[in-house]
C-alpha cells in the first residue's frame, strides 16, 4: 500500500521537534546579511547598541501585530484593519487617560489599558462575526474596518493630538526609563533559559517514555544557540547607556511585551487544539467541518486575538510617542502582513509560524533602519521594502516547490 | 422483505434535502442493521453522498426522521454523529493536507487536557495511538509525521479508515472507499469490510459501480435523481437486475420499489 516503506523509524519525529526550522533559520541568516551590509554601507552605524536598541523597540510593535496576522493568515483570512484599530484604540486610551479620568489617580492608566484591551477584543469580535458567521470575505470586512476605525480614531477627539501620558504608562514605550536595567535583564535571561531547558527536558522525557526517537543532540545544539543569541542580546541592550550616565538600559519593556506575546502565541499554536484547528481550517475547511471542528468559533477567536494584539501594540506605540494622534498606525497593516508573509505564512492558508513572523518583522525594521542610516528617503524605503516582500514570497515559493 | 429482525441500527424515514432548487434527496427511506452491509448505488449526482452526509451530521435534513438504535436523533453536527457511534469515510477523505497522519486521525477529537480556556494536546500520546492503529491496518505505513499532501492515495485512505476504527464505529459509512485505490488495495478494503461486519458493525457502502460492492453487500439500495428506485437483498436479484435499476430506474421482481421506481416498467 506504500512506497515509503523503507523509511527508517528514526524519521518518525515531527519536524518541529527535530531541531531547526529551515525556513526560520535561513531568515536569520538573511538578517545577518542585512545587518553586516548596512553596517559597512553606513560606515559602522548599524551594529551599535543604540541602533540595535531602537530596532528592537520599533520591531516590537510590528512583530506583535505580525503574530496575530500570522494566525489570521493561517486560517486563510486577512486583516487589513490592524493599523486603524491600533490608531482607534490608542486614541480611546489617550482620551480616557488624559481628558476623562482624573490625572493623578493611580488606577487611571491601568484601567485605560484594560479598557483598551477589551475594546480591541470587541473590534476583533465584530470583524470575526461578519467573517465567520455572516460569510463576508475577510478582505472586504477588514477593508471596511480600515476605514471605519481610522475614521473613528479621528472622531474620538476631533483629530486633536492628546498628550502627555502618565509617566508609568510611558514605560511601555521603551523610552529613557522604559527598560529593565542591567541586573534584572540578566536575571530574566537566567530564568527564561532555565524554564526553556526544563521544558525541553520534560518533552524529551515524555517522548522517550512513549518509545519515540527524540533527537537529543539536535536539541542540545538548539538550546546552546538560543543561549548564546539571548546572552548576546541582553549584553547589547545592557551596553546602551542612558544619556549622560554610565547606567546601562537593559532589555526594553516593549521587547518584554513582545516576548510575552510570542511565548503565549507559540504555546497556543503548537500545543492547544485551537492551534491545531486554525491550521486545519486553513488547510481544508471542508475537512475541518466534516471532522466536527467548530470552524466559525475558531475563526472568530482568531480575529478576537488579532484585536487584542492590536490593542497591546496601541499601548506600546502611544507610550512611545507619548501622544495620541488620529493617524497613529497608518500603513502598519502592510508591515504586519509583509512580516508574516516574509516569515513563511502562506496567503493560501494552513502555513505560518510565530517565530517566522517575528524574524520577518525584524527584517523589515532592519531594512527600514538601515536605509535611514544610509540616508535613503522614505519614498525610496517604500520601494525597497515592496521589492523585498515580492522577492521573499518568490523565494519561498521557489524553495518550497523544490523540496 | 428485510430478513433481519429486531430494531434496526439506523432507520431513516422520509428524508429530504434540497440545495436551492436542486432536490438532492427526496423522500428517502433506508434502514441498516447490526452486522449488515447495505450498498447504496446510483449514478454520480444521484444523491448518495448527500443522504450519507445527513446521517454523518454534515448536512441538516430539510424533513424526515432518523432513529439510531431506536432513538430519534437530530444529527445537527458531526460531533453528534460521532457520539452516536456513526463514523464516516467521506468520498473526499476529509483530510487536511498540511497536517500529518496523526493530526488527521485525531482531527476534531484530540486527546487533550483542559487547562482553563485551553485544551492542551497530548501529542506524544496521540502519536503513540496513531502508530498502533495505523500499523494494524498497514504495517508498512510508518511516515506518520509527513504532511498528508505527500502521501499516496492508499495511505490517505488508511488514515480515514483508521479514524473509524480508532473511534469504534457502530455505524460505518464508506463513501466510494475504493475510488482512488488499485486492485490490491481494493481487496484489502474488502477484507476489512468483512472483518468489521463480523464484529457486528453496520456498514453503508456507497458506490457508483455495482461490481465493486455486489459480493460484499447483503442488500442494495438504488438511488436515481435523489429518490430510491428500489431495495433488494443481493440474494434475490442479479447484478443485471441492479444495473437495470441504476440505469433505467426499473425495479425488478424480488426488489421492493421505492418512490423513484419507473411507474410503467416494460
Ligand atoms: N453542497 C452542495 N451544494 C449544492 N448542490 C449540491 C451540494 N452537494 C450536492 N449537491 C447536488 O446534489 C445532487 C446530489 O449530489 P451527491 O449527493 O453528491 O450525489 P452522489 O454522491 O450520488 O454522486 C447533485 O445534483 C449535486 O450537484
Ligand atoms: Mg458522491
Amino acid at each position: 500500500m506504500t512506497t515509503e516503506s523503507l523509511d527508517p523509524p528514526a524519521m518518525n519525529v515531527a519536524p518541529r521537534d527535530s531541531g531547526f526550522n529551515v525556513r526560520t533559520l535561513s531568515l536569520v541568516g538573511l538578517l545577518f546579511v542585512i545587518a553586516v551590509t548596512f553596517h559597512l554601507l553606513s560606515g559602522g552605524l548599524f551594529l551599535t547598541a543604540r541602533n540595535l536598541y531602537n530596532i528592537v523597540v520599533q520591531t516590537s510593535v510590528v512583530a506583535i501585530l505580525a503574530c496575530g496576522m500570522t494566525i489570521v493568515i493561517v486560517t486563510r483570512n486577512i486583516d487589513l484593519s490592524v493599523g486603524s484599530v491600533l490608531g482607534c484604540v490608542g486614541m480611546v486610551i489617550a482620551l480616557l487617560q488624559i481628558q476623562i479620568f482624573p490625572q493623578e489617580a493611580a488606577w487611571n492608566w491601568p484601567l485605560t489599558v484594560v479598557i483598551g484591551l477589551a475594546l480591541g477584543a470587541l473590534i476583533g469580535a465584530w470583524h470575526g462575526f461578519w467573517i465567520a458567521y455572516l460569510g463576508v470575505p475577510s478582505f472586504v470586512v477588514t477593508l471596511g474596518g480600515l476605514l471605519i476605525f481610522r475614521g473613528a480614531a479621528f472622531e474620538v477627539a476631533q483629530g486633536k493630538t492628546l498628550a502627555p501620558f502618565d509617566p508609568i504608562y510611558r514605560l511601555f514605550g521603551g523610552g529613557i526609563d522604559g527598560a529593565l536595567g542591567v541586573g534584572p535583564s540578566w536575571m530574566l535571561f537566567v530564568v527564561i533559559m532555565v524554564l526553556y531547558g526544563l521544558g525541553e527536558i520534560l518533552v524529551h522525557r515524555r517522548q522517550t517514555r512513549l518509545g519515540f526517537h527524540s533527537k537529543a543532540r539536535a536539541k542540545v545544539l538548539r538550546f546552546a544557540l538560543v543561549l548564546v543569541a539571548a546572552a548576546a542580546f541582553v549584553a547589547t541592550m545592557n551596553s546602551y547607556l542612558k544619556p549622560r550616565s554610565d547606567i546601562g538600559r537593559g532589555v526594553p519593556i516593549p521587547a518584554l511585551v513582545l516576548l510575552s506575546v510570542v511565548l503565549f502565541m507559540e504555546f497556543v499554536t503548537r500545543f492547544t487544539t485551537f492551534g491545531r484547528y486554525i491550521f486545519a481550517i486553513g488547510g481544508n475547511i471542508d475537512a475541518a467541518r466534516l471532522n466536527g471542528i467548530p470552524t466559525r468559533r475558531t475563526v472568530l477567536v482568531a480575529f478576537i486575538t488579532m484585536g487584542v494584539l492590536c490593542a497591546i501594540a496601541a499601548v506600546v506605540t502611544t507610550a512611545r510617542l507619548n501622544a495620541g494622534t488620529s493617524s497613529t498606525g497608518e500603513l502598519l497593516e502592510l508591515s504586519a502582513i509583509a512580516a508574516a508573509v516574509i516569515g513563511g505564512a502562506s496567503l493560501s492558508g494552513g502555513r505560518g509560524t510565530i517565530a517566522g513572523a517575528v524574524v520577518g518583522a525584524l527584517i523589515i525594521q532592519s531594512l527600514e533602519s538601515g536605509m535611514v542610516l544610509i540616508g535613503a528617503s522614505s519614498s525610496q524605503r517604500m520601494v525597497a521594502i515592496g521589492l523585498v516582500l515580492m522577492a521573499a514570497v518568490f523565494a519561498d515559493k521557489y524553495l518550497s516547490g523544490e523540496e | 422483505m428485510e430478513t433481519q429482525t429486531g430494531k434496526p441500527l439506523v432507520e431513516m424515514r422520509g428524508v429530504f434535502k434540497a440545495f436551492g432548487g436542486v432536490h438532492a434527496v427526496e423522500d428517502v427511506d433506508v434502514t441498516l442493521h447490526a452486522g449488515e452491509v447495505v450498498a447504496v448505488l446510483g449514478h454520480n449526482g444521484a444523491g448518495k453522498s448527500t443522504l450519507m452526509k445527513m446521517l454523518a451530521g454534515a448536512y441538516r435534513r430539510d424533513a424526515g426522521s432518523v432513529h439510531i438504535d431506536g432513538k430519534a436523533a437530530e444529527l445537527a453536527s458531526p460531533a453528534e454523529a460521532f457520539e452516536l457511534g456513526i463514523e464516516t469515510i467521506h468520498q473526499t477523505l476529509a483530510l487536511a493536507d498540511n497536517l500529518d497522519a496523526t493530526a488527521n486521525l485525531f482531527l476534531g477529537r484530540e486527546i487533550a487536557w483542559r487547562v482553563g480556556p485551553f485544551r492542551i494536546m497530548d501529542s506524544a500520546r496521540m502519536r503513540d495511538v496513531a502508530a498502533k492503529v495505523i500499523s494494524q491496518l498497514n504495517p508498512r505505513f510508518t511516515n506518520l509525521n509527513t504532511p498528508c499532501r505527500d502521501l499516496s492515495g492508499g495511505q490517505r485512505q488508511t488514515i480515514a479508515i483508521a479514524r473509524a476504527i480508532h473511534f469504534e464505529a457502530h455505524v460505518l459509512i464508506m463513501d466510494e472507499p475504493t475510488a482512488a485505490l488499485g486492485p490490491h488495495e481494493t481487496a484489502m478494503v474488502a477484507d476489512l469490510i468483512r472483518e468489521l461486519k463480523s464484529k457486528g458493525i453496520g456498514i453503508f457502502l456507497i458506490s457508483h459501480d455495482i461490481h465493486d460492492v455486489f459480493d460484499l453487500a447483503d442488500r442494495v439500495v438504488v438511488m436515481k435523481n435523489g429518490q430510491v428506485v428500489g431495495t433488494a437483498n443481493t440474494s434475490d436479484v442479479s447484478q443485471d437486475d441492479v444495473l437495470g435499476m441504476i440505469i433505467l430506474g426499473k425495479c425488478p421482481e424480488g426488489a421492493i420499489p421505492g418512490p423513484g421506481a419507473r411507474s410503467n416498467p416494460q
